[in-house]
């Protein structure tokens, strides 16, 4: 019981730190807010004006890709400084110290959490001031919000696992960027994935960005008659495939990011 | 009362590399004990296998009267580490620093800021309390790390050449604190490369090469095993080296050594300051022009070369992978 207490605490305590570091790093800082800030408006502007949909303004449309995009971009920036960590002393510091081992990996998606909260609060309030509006009663609205972070308390998870498997920071950010450009191109987060080309067509349709961004359209009510949901299963059940992806994420990454942390620092 | 640091047969390889090879210790509570040896001797990875960070691959060691395998959640409330290379967090402050490491060890916010703000003061840290660590100098750093080894005032502390860095002052401070700590019955495990500096500050030196203990004692003992002190005797022309050879030889009790370039004598002796004034008359009723003379201690590769019969230099070439 006390050590449940003690890991909470621990974690809490981690936490603190990540959210002091955040702080004081401008550029963390940067991708906490800037760089979501930039997203809205760039794909609002620059695509939003370009393309128009009867019926639906693509603008509405593209937000909730934006939010999803962000998450899977600034989970690049928080796993990179962890590989950056894992190279310095604290890690061995805290190794010797009596605190419980998960907290590191509690502490750290703890304070991702949080950065997420941040950033999907200033992409919402930007989105708001360009045009996207939400549809939906406040109950759907508030699920939309809680589903995305979920998802995103989920990939910080996969995240984790990465950069402590790869842990070398350069590596981390070459294989991130090439696993993250697909991850959020090849989906729904922009286009309409019916249009794509057979197998890219497949792809899109069951990668898990586009069912979040469905689920995410369908709770805040940016979808239109103009573009109809595809056939493939986790569209057509985007809010509990999401919920299904998120769980799925966590039980595989979870355990596997202890380990892998186990691992790490013992060498 | 059982000894605070116990390891019999550790055993830690890398690869190819026998990092340890059978290391030895027992060191009684309320004592400092010292590591001392030569680069790649197995100084850090023996304090790392008893600090819990690194699993010995055959052996056993308990701190504590904990084992560091089997106890180590357990072990590590009781135990303070001091690492070779500084375990500090760069993006926080040193207040920050010293304040985490306390809440990690459960000490509660109140007590954690009041223990960070006590540690800061006694290593001179105070004007740079709230500065992140990023822009502390490496002497800096050091003390800040020494002071998280003390945060939780454990009962045995590892401190991993705590000295390397520090200025002479610092590393004053650093001697008192030690010796206060084991005044109040705290348990020190320290290394270092300095035969001087396990003399000032440990009862008990271990002497360590190629992964185990090649001689244990107190300073004095391991002095006199190595033949005790030397006398050094600089002069004017080399010409004159051979006659202060012939003319000293009968108060050495080693090896003489001559240095032809720095036209220098070296004669292991015992009773160093008496020996000192027979040779210097000696030399004087020979007519030699001293330039210099003193008495000094026997280097660490002077002891290595005796208890091992190699230097400490070929040592680090060859464990240069
Ligand atoms: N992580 C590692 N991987 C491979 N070899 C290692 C590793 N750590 C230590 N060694 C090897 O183990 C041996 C002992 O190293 P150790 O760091 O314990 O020596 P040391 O006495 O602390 O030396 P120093 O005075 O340089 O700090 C060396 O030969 C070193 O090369
Ligand atoms: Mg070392």
């Amino acid at each position: 019981m006390s050590t449940l207490r003690f890991a909470l605490a621990d974690g809490m305590t981690i936490a603190k730190r990540n959210a002091i570091k955040i702080k004081r790093a401008p550029d963390l800082l940067g991708g906490v807010v800037i760089l979501p800030i930039v997203f809205v408006l760039l794909f609002a502007y620059v695509f939003g004006s370009m393309i128009d949909l009867p019926g639906l303004s693509y603008r509405e449309y593209m937000i909730p890709g934006i939010f999803v995009q962000t998450i899977v971009m600034s989970a690049q920036i928080t796993g990179y400084t962890l590989t950056l960590d894992l190279q310095k002393g604290i890690f061995d510091r805290f190794r010797t110290l009596p605190m419980a081992p998960s907290a590191v990996l509690t502490g750290q998606t703890l304070s991702d959490l949080i950065t997420n909260l941040t950033s999907i609060v200033v992409m919402a309030l930007v989105g708001l001031a360009v045009g996207w509006r939400i549809h939906t009663s406040p109950h759907e609205a508030v699920l939309g919000f809680v589903l995305l972070l979920l998802f995103a308390y989920a990939f910080s998870w996969v995240t984790a696992a990465v950069a402590l498997a790869l842990r070398k920071p350069e590596v981390f950010n070459n294989l991130a960027t090439i696993v993250s450009m697909p991850l959020v191109f090849l989906s729904n987060a922009f286009v309409d994935s019916a249009r794509l080309p057979g197998p890219l067509r497949a792809v899109a349709e069951w990668n898990p960005v586009s069912t979040i961004i469905q689920a995410a359209r369908e709770l805040f009510g940016n979808t239109g008659s103009a573009m109809p949901v595809p056939d493939a299963w986790p569209l057509q059940n985007a809010v509990t495939a999401s919920l299904l992806w998120s769980a799925l994420l966590l039980i595989v990454f979870v355990p596997l990011s202890t380990r892998l942390y186990k691992r790490a620092v013992s060498q | 009362m059982p000894p605070a640091i116990t390891a019999e047969g550790l055993v830690k390889k890398y690869g190819d590399t026998v990092a340890l090879d059978g290391m030895d210790l027992s060191v009684p509570e309320g004592t400092v004990f010292g590591l001392l040896g030569p680069n790649g001797a197995g100084k850090t990875t023996t304090v790392r296998i008893l600090t819990t960070l690194l699993r010995p691959d055959a052996g056993r060691a308990a701190v504590a009267g904990f084992d560091v395998v089997a106890d180590a959640d357990r072990l590590r409330a009781h135990i303070g580490v001091s690492g070779q290379y500084a375990a500090v967090d760069d993006h926080l402050t040193g207040a920050e620093n010293l304040e985490m490491v306390g809440r990690l060890y459960h000490l509660g916010a109140k007590r954690s800021r009041r223990r960070a703000r006590e540690l800061l003061e006694r290593f001179d840290l105070t004007d740079a309390a709230d500065r992140p660590v990023q822009g502390y100098s490496g002497g800096m750093r050091r003390r800040l790390d020494l002071a998280g080894a003390l945060v939780a005032d454990p009962p045995v502390l590892f401190l991993d050449e705590p000295t390397t860095g520090l200025d002479p002052r610092a590393r004053t401070t650093l001697w008192d604190v030690v010796a206060e700590l084991v005044a109040g019955g705290t348990t020190v495990l320290l290394t270092t490369q300095y035969l001087e500096e396990a003399d000032r500050l440990a009862e008990t030196i271990a002497v360590v090469d190629h992964g185990r203990v090649i001689a244990l004692g107190t300073a004095d003992q391991l002095k006199d095993r190595i033949g005790g002190d030397r006398i050094q005797v600089t002069v004017e022309s080399a010409v004159d080296l051979e006659t202060v050879r012939r003319t000293l030889a009968p108060l050495a009790i080693g090896d003489v050594q001559t240095d032809a370039v720095a036209s220098q004598v070296t004669i292991p002796v015992v009773n160093g300051a008496a020996a000192l004034t027979a040779a210097l008359g000696r030399l004087a009723a020979e007519g030699v022009v001293v330039r210099d003379a003193g008495l000094r201690r026997p280097t660490l590769d002077e002891v290595f070369l005796t208890l091992t019969g190699h230097h400490t230099v070929e040592h680090t070439k060859e464990s240069v992978r």
